[in-house]
């Protein structure tokens, strides 16, 4: 497998009122062409930082991002983001969100017919060509986020970014999406970075999860491969022993080796270092 | 009560009629009480109007403002019969000399009457207009630019707190006095106090827009940013394509606001500057001092009222038509 993405040494130090607050520490990572890969921890653990790191919002204090061979240094569309709050443009239907990136992308590669067919092929990938029209506020959560993932596919990325992409969704438009997701990667067997801080997602969706500790200083604990064959079954995995096992690796590491939340039993006589949990929360 | 009696009470009001009963409940709620209110007002004026002499009579009250109204409008059609005679002497001469002498070209003479109130209306609405549009086009962009660098905005912000509250009076001398400095052709296409009025009400109106445009450039959600980041658009792309859409409902709410200023800066411009329109109009019947000024300055205060609400509607009617986002332009 070659390697598509290098993460190496990546520190991320952000400058605080208080003094510098290190979010990240040694962050190594390589991803394989074609790979999916979750990145999974409690929240505040740094892993929208990362994925910020990636896509070239955020600059990392040391160490970089290497992309075939290309340093990362500023964002761009051949590492497309898809946001965790759809970040669609208001006054735009769902045809004209997924227009401008086209229109940015490849406005000098295609033609007018071309582009208008690359658009709607993309809408019809997430099934959203029956409302191709409609305006953000006219359509569902779930909706909104079928077209930013249209929108980030259309620009056919390298390496295709996902901030928590289901987390504002409900159980079951989420499972809905989930299995979307997985039939359009059968097809274009995209690489792809997701965050996550869903067990049962991670597990079905991942050929590898990534599992970071807890901030601040926050680093990869412990990488998990999912060789479960694909395409895989929701219902039918739920019953497989090896699926049973590997989620609960996860939330062994999740819940034992970097536990943040105590016990309820515990909770009483333990307020101090809740607050501190909560402020490093807040700083990252 | 139970569940059979509410049944029977249900069947005994059809729901059409329930329904019609409810629209005349409302309708009755949205147009009688602000019509009762305007009653009590004008019962009040007139109560009021009756105890206060003045050295030009009475205070007028309501009746006596209806009736000036009517006179102005006579005035009018008056001035109006008098004008459309002028130019339909001056077209038989016309027509007689080149009847004379074919080589003769007409020329037409405009009619130099003096202005009514109606068309003191039209001066002044054609000059808020043109001080309104001059300072919209140089307050969104520059509101633009400071919502855009926070540098600019921390240079700009001092500038900014202390002009806003000059009041027109202390900008209008310096403005004439500029005006009349640098405006001094001998065939001017436009009077200089027209320009002295529109002037002051640009520097008047400009800050609403450039504030309130500034603050929602500043505060386009992170994420459309990092959007335009991503694909990246070219600065003037992201300008058309994401700032300028996602701060229109901001940068209505300071054309209206100025447009508001715009208005009453106008007025007191206008007295000051002797151009002709409402102001002038005011200014005038004051220094005139008949015993119809009084009556004539209330039909005036009047006029201004209704033409600043009309202005507000339109705006938002504007804002309604070409805004995305309609909650915004709900009031």
């Amino acid at each position: 497998m070659t390697t598509v993405l290098e993460i190496t040494k990546v520190d991320m130090v952000f400058p605080t009122p208080k003094g510098p607050f290190t979010a990240l520490k040694e962050i190594d990572l390589k991803i394989a062409k074609g790979e999916f890969v979750s990145l999974i921890g409690h929240s505040g653990c740094g892993k929208s930082t990362v994925l910020n790191i990636v896509a070239g919002l955020y600059t990392a204090s040391t160490g970089g991002v290497v992309l075939n061979g290309k340093e990362v240094l500023e964002p761009g569309p051949e590492r497309a983001v898809v946001f965790q709050n759809h970040s669609l443009l208001p006054w735009l239907t769902a045809y004209q969100n997924v227009e401008l990136a086209v229109k940015q992308v490849f406005g000098r590669k295609k033609n007018k017919q071309e582009i208008q067919e690359w658009i709607e092929y993309n809408l019809k990938l997430v099934h959203m060509d029956h409302a191709m029209h409609k305006r953000p506020d006219e359509i569902s959560g779930g909706m909104k986020q079928r077209v930013g993932i249209a929108r980030a596919l259309s620009m056919q990325p390298e390496i295709l970014l996902m901030d928590e992409p289901f987390g504002a969704l409900d159980a079951l438009t989420r499972a809905h999406m989930q299995d979307s997701l997985m039939e359009i990667q059968s097809e274009l067997k995209n690489t792809v970075i997701m965050i996550t801080h869903d067990v049962d997602e991670a597990v079905l969706l991942s050929d590898r999860i990534v599992m970071m500790t807890n901030g601040p200083a926050a680093t990869i604990g412990e990488i998990l491969n999912i060789n479960l064959e694909r395409p895989r079954d929701r219902l039918a995995l739920a019953e497989d022993p090896e699926y049973t096992h590997l989620r609960s690796e996860v939330l062994k590491f999740l819940y034992e080796k970097q536990r943040k939340i105590e016990n309820i039993t515990q909770h009483k006589d333990n307020t101090d270092s809740k607050k501190n949990s909560r402020s490093s929360n807040a700083a990252a | 009560m139970n569940a059979i009696t509410i049944k029977q009470k249900l069947n005994a009001v059809p729901a059409a009629s329930l329904k019609a009963k409810q629209l005349i409940q409302n309708g009755v709620q949205q147009m009688m009480i602000p019509l009762a209110g305007i009653l009590v007002f004008l019962l009040l004026w007139s109560a009021a109007a009756q105890q206060i002499e003045t050295s030009l009579g009475k205070f007028p009250g309501p009746v006596t403002v209806w009736q000036q109204f009517g006179g102005l409008y006579q005035e009018h059609m008056n001035e109006r019969a008098k004008a459309s005679a002028f130019y339909e002497r001056q077209k038989e001469r016309n027509a007689k000399r080149v009847a004379q002498d074919p080589d003769y070209v007409p020329r037409i003479r405009a009619y130099t009457g003096k202005p009514t109130f109606f068309d003191q209306i039209i001066t002044s609405l054609i000059t808020v207009m043109s001080g309104f549009i001059l300072a919209t086009l140089i307050s969104v962009p520059l509101g633009i630019a400071i919502g855009l660098s926070k540098t600019l905005n921390t240079a700009m912000n001092p500038v900014i707190q202390i002009f806003k509250p000059v009041s027109p009076l202390a900008w209008l001398p310096l403005v004439t006095m500029v005006v009349s400095a640098v405006y001094a052709t001998p065939d001017p296409l436009v009077p200089k106090s027209f320009l002295n009025s529109m002037i002051t009400v640009t520097l008047c109106c400009l800050w609403p827009t450039v504030i309130n445009t500034a603050v929602g450039v500043a505060s386009i959600n992170k994420d459309l940013i990092n959007v335009s980041r991503v694909l990246r658009l070219p600065p003037l792309t992201h300008i058309i394509k994401i700032v300028l859409p996602a701060s229109i409902p901001m940068i209505f709410t300071g054309l209206r606001l100025s447009l508001g200023i715009a208005w009453m800066v106008l007025i007191a411009a206008e007295m000051l500057a002797q151009n002709p329109g409402l102001g002038k109009f005011v200014w005038d019947e004051f220094q005139n001092g008949s015993s119809n000024s009084l009556g004539r300055i209330m039909a005036a205060v009047i006029t201004i009222g209704f033409v600043g609400f009309l202005l507000d509607r339109s705006m938002l009617q504007l804002q309604r038509w070409i805004s995305w986002d309609k909650t915004s332009a709900s009031r």
